[in-house]
């Protein structure tokens, strides 16, 4: 296969003459195409690290290790790393609850669990600002006991959760439904308890799908700039998260700083991509072996 | 021995697993405890504006401009998505190039890159003197800071939508049903706008309609190149910001209440083409 590519770029092997699309025509698409990609994916990208790093690495450095930026990494691992595990264990449940039973408004319920990702980041925000805000229904009861979530660590993890509920549960549910269940049946006929059937039938089968899952939840809550916006305040140091940083230190016309923090986070979504790659490849060679043969 | 057959009355049909009562009251409680309830907050909090205040809210000349300028670019972006989607899609199921990995790899990269390191990234390549923008300029074209702008952060954003949703239907298709096309007598583009396109428009329609919901309440990749210039290239997400800054909790709520409205249909529709793409695929093979 690799020797008849080389002898006609451009043209994947398992085609008859009749389906392949005239030369012209095929040059023209992937130019058209790579250039799309050239400028509208790669330029952004290059940009970031390019811009990082105008000033030389010792004012990239310095920018990385300045108290506030290490002040937003910090809230942003601890944010991640409150509503991650959070919406793990949910999107677990919610994909047993709905893989492995068939109920009554089964489908309504997928829909209300993709819910967060067609409501706004702005909106996001907003409904805990409505909720727990000063003029929120629990604004008052919140300023007699004196506790603060608007404008607090406690707003941020609250919207940050909201915008990555359905990242895990919309990886796994269709994952374990395309599964079945008669593997999971047997080992409870065999005498398995509920936990042992879960930890040596079903996740072995889920843990490449759980583990891209928990990955695209953990760069969306590291990433999310709107939801986070609303509710934060933007007080450095202390609700500052990464991607409001960037904010602050942009408007400040500081570039090379607010780029030197963006590209720590443009390194996450590569290595959220890598990871992507990995896991595709994973699932592909368990499932079904040479099926997708033609695009790779 | 497993009566799989419950009785039709039941809500739940027999199953010998363990674990539904406790999965799915978990899930439901959570599920209102995160989303369903602190949503309807928007709701109730809409409910006690009354008509007068409401339509106040959302009739002045700024907030219509900016649904217009919301609605408007999104439609369009998605529409250049339709378009450039297809051509990406098409090119890494059906040919080989150099780099291609990279390329499917990195389509992905709206999804997974932060929305502001997107936006800021995006008004540096157009302003004035960045890579793009400086060869623009002498051209008289004018992209950051101008509604151009904030087109190009939704045709960034919505982009994989498109691509990730014709891709593997287009990978499903039988290329026999073209070779008897063009054994029929049927020209290439006859065969594409005959028997390939029919096939695939659930799919391009399916990522049409996710690029542009999404595209609707972006923020974050939008909001350092648009500029901001009320009744000009103001979106509608920030009027809802502007209108907190403000305090004035009941004019956001009113703005977004209808932006989350627009929203809902958007997903009603989005899961009805799902559910249509699903028997086509189901019963064409």
């Amino acid at each position: 296969m690799e020797s008849r590519t080389l002898v006609h770029p451009g043209i994947i092997a398992d085609e008859s003459p009749s389906t392949r699309d005239p030369t012209p025509v095929r040059w023209a698409l992937i130019g058209i195409a790579l250039a799309f990609f050239a400028v509208f994916l790669l330029l952004p990208l290059l940009t970031v690290f390019a811009e990082a790093l105008r000033k030389g690495w010792g004012a990239y450095l310095a920018a990385l290790t300045n108290p506030d930026a290490l002040a937003a990494i910090q809230l942003t691992l601890l944010v991640a790393a409150i509503a991650v595990p959070l919406n793990l264990v949910f999107g677990v449940t919610a994909s047993w609850a709905i893989a492995r039973f068939d109920f009554v408004g089964k489908r309504v319920l997928i829909t209300l669990i993709d819910l967060p990702f067609s409501v706004s980041p702005v909106i996001s925000g907003l409904i805990y600002v409505l909720l727990f805000g000063a003029q929120g229904w629990f604004g008052p009861w919140l300023q007699e006991h004196d506790v603060r979530i608007i404008f607090a660590v406690p707003g941020i993890v609250l919207a940050t959760i909201f915008v990555t509920f359905p990242f895990v549960a919309r990886e796994l549910i269709p994952l374990m439904e395309a599964q079945g269940w008669e593997e999971e049946e047997a080992a409870v006929v065999l005498g398995a308890s509920g936990w042992q059937v879960f930890w040596h039938t079903t996740l072995p089968g889920i843990k490449w799908g759980l583990l891209y899952g928990v990955i695209l939840c953990n760069a969306r809550a590291m990433g999310e700039f709107g939801a986070v916006s609303v509710v934060s305040g933007h007080i450095r140091g202390l609700t500052n998260t990464m991607p409001l940083h960037v904010e602050i230190l942009y408007n400040e016309y500081n570039y090379a700083a607010a780029f030197a923090v963006a590209s720590l986070l443009a390194l996450l979504a590569i290595v959220t991509l890598g990871i992507k790659e990995l896991v595709e490849r994973r699932v592909h060679r368990h499932s079904s072996p040479g099926s997708r043969e033609n695009e790779s | 021995m497993v009566r799989r057959e419950g009785n039709s009355s039941r809500l739940k049909r027999f199953s010998v697993l363990p674990g539904f009562a406790v999965t799915l009251g978990y899930t439901l409680a959570y599920l209102s405890l995160v989303v369903l309830i602190p949503l309807s907050a928007i709701g109730a909090k809409t409910l006690t504006l009354g008509w007068e205040a409401f339509w106040s809210a959302v009739s002045t000349p700024r907030v219509v401009a900016s649904y217009r300028l919301s609605f408007g670019a999104s439609l369009l972006a998605a529409g250049i998505n339709v378009v450039f989607g297809l051509v990406l899609a098409w090119v890494l199921v059906r040919y080989r190039f150099p780099g291609k990995g990279l390329v499917d790899a990195l389509v992905d990269l709206p999804f997974a890159l932060p929305t502001a390191v997107a936006g800021i990234a995006l008004a540096t390549i157009y302003s004035a003197n960045g890579p793009i923008g400086e060869f623009l300029q002498p051209l008289g074209i004018e992209v950051a800071y101008t509604p151009k702008g904030v087109l190009l952060a939704l045709v960034f954003i919505g982009l994989p939508f498109v691509v990730r949703t014709v891709q593997p239907v287009l990978a499903d298709l039988e290329r026999d049903v073209e070779e008897a096309a063009a054994g029929l007598g049927a020209s290439r583009w006859q065969t594409f706008r005959r028997v390939i396109l029919p096939h695939i428009a659930p799919a391009i329609l399916t990522g049409f309609a996710m690029a542009f919901a999404r595209a609707v309440g972006e923020y974050g990749s939008v909001i350092f190149i648009a500029g901001n210039v009320p009744m000009v290239s103001e979106i509608a997400p920030l009027m809802i910001i502007t209108k907190l800054e403000q305090y004035d909790y009941a004019g956001a709520t009113a703005v977004a209440s209808v932006m989350l409205v627009i929203s809902f249909i958007l997903l009603l529709i989005i899961n009805a083409l799902q559910g249509w793409m699903q028997r086509r695929r189901g019963a064409g093979g």
